[in-house]
């Protein structure tokens, strides 16, 4: 098991961001406390959590827009408290985009290495091959108003880029687009930034962005982080009660039930996707641990139905199964593999 | 109870309009706008527009009749050295006021758009307000006697020693004065100081509405804060300075009350139209004169439209 510490060894010439001890409060409220994480440079890291976790005000700290309130953070090695954010080479796709609405696309773009003094033909020409970067050649000359969600999302990724910087940050950048946008934006940024190979840091509250994109993980809850680890740790290992439930749906079975399907007494979770309806004649296979359960809903979701079921005392487990023509108090038999519990710590 | 989805056609004449107008949003609309549009079209453009027109008719020197036939003659009067006078020094005067009262309206007001918070917020409105609570007289009359010979600001240079700096700036030529408040500086401070909060409200509207994720993106994007300053906060909020000067402009292109109760007897235009109305009678003359600031805020916004400053409406 991982101790409380995630701080992967990594020696100081691999690293892009380090928190030591991190904390920032807002008066009484500690948005974040006491973190400690190690970023590896050329790794697309993704911060997850539920708002108000922290994981947007971590963001900020990478790019200067909060100060921590104590602790120590290093960028490429370098110590990164006191630093404004316009002498970071750090850049950030807004959650929001944040162009300039009074200048066209180009001009957006070229903000960046305007106001570093590159010379305009140079400027001009760099940001140009941006736009080509994200699909948008020939667009330059158009205001921010008049491009689509998708669009400005792409411009933010060029001016973001055009500025070659060591750590690019996005916060939930794929939050404002429709779900089919989205899933192709997904795939672009993953490509792009294997393209690239500079470190991508993004927040998100959508669990299926952070698994499908991420190499690694980290799972903020309360201003701490509970969890790192890559997406497959997160999702079949949870270490923590709230782990479980946040990523996925996972059922969280007691103490009390655990033990009844012959493990320890201590929370554990299981996927629904992990468990089996039994027909009446199958008998349950050996380490397959079995239970009578009652229909108590049924949600059609298209490719799978979650059927939500009772089983012994108050334990509820969801479980999904293909289409079964179910009914509400429907009895049936459930069974899964032993060896697809995940047993957790002692805490909760 | 009915067990009736739609509910009767009940009676009541109210019901009825409410019915009626829910079928009929146009007409809802031409009834919510016709009593302004009335107001604005009829007795204000079109008064404004017959007042207007007089500046094309012509005045009989002897009987002082009005001559009602379409004629330049009044229009070309104020190309006369003494009316021409008045214009330059009136559009001189608001420029200098619209000028100074900018420099000193937009770090106040840049203060409390950024940084004044809840209790702050609320003392910068009183602070900004309070001036418009008392009467306008009251405020310029209370000016003539700080500016008096005897009055405070005299007094105090007399204090600090400075007396010799207080002569010096009333013996700039023409500007100055017996003392200030009989000079140009006398009126230009009454002015400035009357018209300043027209001048910090909408600026620091304006620079509220500066999105903070902007002023964050252009110092991530390696902004230094003079650098975000001036290509992004400066733009956005270009428009909020525009209207407060457009405020204050017109407001002393039209004022005769300040240059009569305190400055040197020079005219300026609103005193030149409430004259010629007035005692002299010439009202095709008062008709040109009121041309003439129209035509400079016209020509003031073109300019102003010229230059980018609503852009970023």
């Amino acid at each position: 098991m991982f101790g409380r510490d995630f701080k992967m060894t990594l020696s100081n010439a691999t690293v892009a961001v380090r928190f030591q001890d991190v904390s920032r409060h807002f008066g009484n409220v500690r948005a974040v406390d006491a973190v400690d994480l190690d970023i590896a440079r050329g790794e697309f890291f993704a911060m997850l959590g539920p708002s108000g976790s922290g994981k947007t005000t971590c963001l900020r700290l990478i790019a200067g827009f909060e100060q921590p309130t104590s602790g120590h953070i290093e960028i490429f090695g370098e110590t990164a408290e006191g630093v404004p954010p316009y002498r970071r080479a750090v850049n950030t796709v807004f959650q929001d985009y944040a162009l300039f609405p009074h200048m066209n696309v180009l001009d957006n773009v070229a903000y960046g290495l305007m106001v570093k003094g590159v010379d305009r033909n140079q400027r001009l020409a760099k940001s140009e091959e941006a736009l080509k970067l994200v699909a948008l050649a020939g667009y330059g000359s158009r205001k921010p108003g008049q491009l689509s969600g998708g669009q400005r999302q792409r411009v933010a990724l060029a001016r973001a880029l055009v500025n070659e910087p060591k750590v690019l940050l996005l916060d939930e950048p794929l939050g404002a687009l429709d779900l089919k946008l989205r899933e192709q934006m997904q795939v672009e940024l993953k490509s792009l930034q294997r393209k690239l190979g500079i470190t991508f840091i993004f927040v998100t509250h959508d669990q299926g962005e952070a698994l499908s994109m991420a190499d690694r993980v980290a799972i903020f809850n309360e201003g701490r982080i509970v969890q790192v680890g890559r997406p497959e740790d997160v999702y079949e290992r949870p270490q923590t009660r709230f782990v479980a439930d946040f990523v996925g749906s996972s059922n969280v079975l007691s103490p009390d039930f655990t033990k009844a399907c012959g493990l320890g007494a201590n929370w554990s979770s299981l996927r629904p996707e992990k468990i089996r309806v039994l027909s009446a004649k199958e008998k349950a296979a050996r380490d397959v641990v079995s239970f009578p359960a009652q229909v108590t809903s049924v949600h059609y979701q298209g490719a799978i139905t979650r059927i939500n079921t009772r089983v012994k005392g108050d334990q509820v487990l969801s479980v999904s199964a293909p289409a079964a023509g179910l009914a509400l108090g429907d009895k049936l038999t459930l069974a899964w593999p032993r060896s697809a519990m995940h047993v957790m710590g002692g805490e909760a | 109870m009915s067990d009736h989805v739609i509910s009767d056609a009940r009676g009541g004449l109210f019901r009825r309009i409410s019915d009626w107008i829910f079928r009929r949003p146009n007409a809802f609309l031409i009834l919510l706008f016709l009593p302004p549009l009335l107001w604005l079209g009829v007795v204000y453009i079109g008064s404004l527009l017959a007042l207007l027109a007089h500046a094309f008719f012509s005045i009989d020197e002897f009987s002082g009749f009005i001559i009602y036939e379409p004629t330049l003659s009044t229009i070309a009067q104020l190309f006369n050295p003494a009316n021409f006078d008045v214009i330059l020094r009136t559009v001189l005067m608001a420029a200098a006021v619209t000028i100074a009262a900018a420099i000193i309206a937009y770090p106040f007001a840049y203060f409390a758009a950024r940084y004044a918070k809840g209790k702050w917020k609320a003392l910068f409105y009183i602070l900004v307000m309070l001036p418009l609570w008392s009467s306008y007289l009251v405020k310029v009359y209370s000016w003539k006697l700080i500016l008096a010979k005897e009055g405070i600001i005299s007094w105090v240079a007399a204090k600090l020693h400075l007396t010799w700096l207080l002569d010096a700036l009333l013996a700039t030529p023409v500007l100055g004065g017996p003392s200030l408040s009989i000079s140009y500086f006398g009126t230009f401070i009454v002015f400035v100081y009357i018209w300043l909060p027209f001048m910090i409200l909408p600026t620091q509207a304006a620079l509220e509405r500066v999105p903070a994720n902007l002023i964050e993106a252009s110092s991530d994007l390696g902004g230094t804060p003079g650098q975000t300053f001036r290509h992004v906060i400066w733009p956005l909020a270009l428009p909020g300075l525009i209207a407060g000067s457009i405020f204050t402009f017109s407001l002393t292109l039209g004022d005769y009350i300040v240059p009569q109760i305190v400055g040197s007897s020079a005219f300026y235009l609103g005193q030149a139209v409430y004259t010629l109305q007035g005692t002299a009678g010439n009202i095709p003359l008062a008709a040109a004169f009121t041309v003439v600031p129209i035509l400079i805020m016209f020509v003031y916004l073109s300019i102003a439209k010229r230059m980018g400053a609503f852009n970023a409406l």
